[in-house]
């Protein structure tokens, strides 16, 4: 076990603290080691940053909308793989290819399909008649935030309905058989019976997906690039350590977001009733 | 029974749920065999199809190279993740002593931490080593992703192998390590699997550190190699190739997850149900 623990505080402790510390220095990428401390002057640029303010309400926002939509599409999908129908196999593994393609893959796959000019998705909506002219997707700073969630919601959906899944085949099925033998409408059993209880499931996969949301880089990055209307906060801390060389501000950035998660996490564990005993 | 409506029902979204997940696939597919002005038509049956984007992602780049770095990065991060685990997961899961609980919680929070978090002090770290532009650096600081679940997932299994086996090892005489080679080992298997495909999964997907603790072409792995592939101008993205090249990384995974979706499944459920 020893080498395990000594190899975790090498990789994760140890650059955390480093990271920390520097976001309280003015280093810079060429001369990292003559970085001079420079108290709280980071966190205090960074607030007066408008970039900074709106790669925070980015991230919020594409967290809160994408997990939402993928805890309500998750269900439906799970839902429909815990029916006994035939080809519930191929539905499974059809399921799983989203999950299985690398994320940069699949923003170059969508980013693609959105082209204003020659995408397929625009061709299929004109020819359905959703829209009257070709949309640029990606590029136009009103639809480039729903175009990133869109790629999120088809990537990560499968994700959240493999795990809520899981939860559905853990209920006990004699509520179930009580519910059917009493001849209660299916719809009624959804509400009354399989959502309450599957509800500490659900609080579960939310909490794994949102925080993962919340560290969005690679879709968003590959998607629309450095564009601010989408720039989350990992995206604005990455392009401030490399992309500008200066690694105090990216440092303050990353920390911040590092401390906003551990306190969303603590949020989540005490509202969502999930008691330390459960983790075990 | 079901009723008739209720089964149309089922059946219509199963089939809208296959056609949403696939369809960007097979277009991506669609699209890598068409060349020249055809990738330009909308075609869901290209009428000449060609496979020349291939052969120039082969030529014109170094894409070969790149998959053999993802494989080098993957099958290593696998390697030395699962070596560290089932270490770790025998102690974690067998040996009762305290603050294990604690222990396995704070490992288990590593992997919430967003990647950024840690990325200057690893860039540092990676200098430092002299492993910047290089493979090992890249294996290295997989290990931050990977082993928080390896050991996770290992240290379940572990838990639920029954005691008895391990004391009549011991009173055989068999020490700690032939108990963990010669008994769980063998036993480990299946959760090996499991672990190890999880681990190449995110090994091979990985981008942030990938991105940043490399500089040469050479030293890419496919992630950033096809995230950074441009064409003969800036404004003018090789569709076509970068389509050809998605389909070459993605495929490999596509046949892990055809032959293994049950393990795969086993292994993401037990790190959140039973966590």
């Amino acid at each position: 076990m020893a080498p395990t623990l000594v190899v975790i505080a090498f990789v994760a402790g140890w650059p955390l603290v480093r990271t920390i510390w520097f976001s309280f220095t003015d280093a810079s990428l060429s001369n990292m080691s003559a970085a001079q401390y420079t108290g709280f002057e980071n966190f205090f640029f960074l607030f007066k940053d408008n970039t900074w303010v709106n790669s925070i309400k980015n991230t919020l926002y594409f967290a809160s909308v994408s997990v939402v939509l993928e805890t309500i599409l998750g269900l439906v999908i799970a839902l429909v793989l815990n029916t006994h129908i035939k080809g519930r196999g191929l539905l499974r593994t059809a399921v799983l290819i989203p999950w299985a393609i690398p994320t940069i893959v699949s923003a170059k796959m969508w980013g693609w399909m959105l082209h204003d000019v020659y995408g397929v998705i625009n061709d299929i909506f004109l020819w359905v008649g959703f829209i009257k002219q070709p949309i640029a997707w990606a590029a136009d700073p009103k639809l480039a935030m729903i175009s990133v969630i869109m790629v999120d919601v088809w990537k990560t959906t499968p994700f959240m309905a493999l795990l809520l899944l899981a939860g559905l085949q853990l209920l006990p099925q004699e509520c179930f058989e009580a519910a059917r033998v009493d001849g209660i409408h299916p719809i009624r059993v959804f509400w009354r019976v399989t959502l309450p209880l599957l509800k500490p499931a659900i609080i579960v996969a939310v909490i794994f997906r949102s925080l993962d949301a919340l560290r969005v880089f690679d879709l968003i990055y590959v998607l629309t690039g450095g564009s601010s209307e989408t720039m989350s906060m990992s995206v604005y801390a990455r392009q401030q350590l490399f992309d500008f060389q200066n690694v105090g501000l990216g440092s303050a950035a990353s920390t911040v977001l590092f401390f906003m998660i551990g306190l969303i996490t603590i949020i989540f564990l005490f509202f969502g009733g999930i008691k330390g005993d459960k983790i075990k | 029974m079901r009723t008739l409506k209720q089964k149309i029902l089922i059946y219509g979204i199963s089939i809208a749920i296959i056609i949403g997940c696939v369809f960007p696939f097979y277009w991506a597919f669609v699209s890598s065999i068409k060349t020249g002005s055809d990738l330009f038509k909308v075609e869901f049956f290209p009428a000449n199809p060609a496979w020349s984007n291939y052969l120039e992602i082969f030529k014109e780049q170094p894409f070969g190279r790149n998959i053999v770095n993802s494989v080098i990065v993957a099958v290593g991060t696998v390697s030395l993740a699962l070596f560290l685990a089932v270490t770790a997961s025998y102690a974690l899961g067998r040996v009762n002593f305290r603050g294990r609980t604690t222990l396995l919680i704070t490992i288990l929070s590593v992997s919430m931490f967003p990647q950024v978090a840690v990325l200057s002090g690893m860039f540092e770290l990676i200098r430092t080593l002299g492993l910047y532009n290089n493979l090992l650096g890249l294996i290295l600081s997989y290990m931050i992703i990977t082993l928080p679940f390896t050991v996770w997932i290992m240290t379940t299994f572990m838990k639920q192998l029954p005691k008895e086996i391990e004391e009549a090892a011991i009173i055989d005489g068999a020490n700690t390590w032939q108990i963990c080679t010669k008994i769980f080992l063998p036993l480990l298997w299946p959760a090996l699997v499991t672990t190890g495909l999880l681990a190449f999964i995110a090994a091979w997907n990985e981008f942030l550190f990938a991105l940043t603790f490399t500089i040469e072409e050479k030293a890419r792995t496919v992630p950033v190699a096809i995230a950074l592939m441009t064409g003969a101008s800036e404004y003018e993205l090789p569709w076509g190739k970068i389509m050809a090249a998605s389909v070459v990384v993605t495929l490999p995974l596509i046949m892990l997850v055809l032959v293994f979706q049950r393990r795969i499944v086993s292994g993401l459920t037990a790190g959140a149900v039973k966590g």
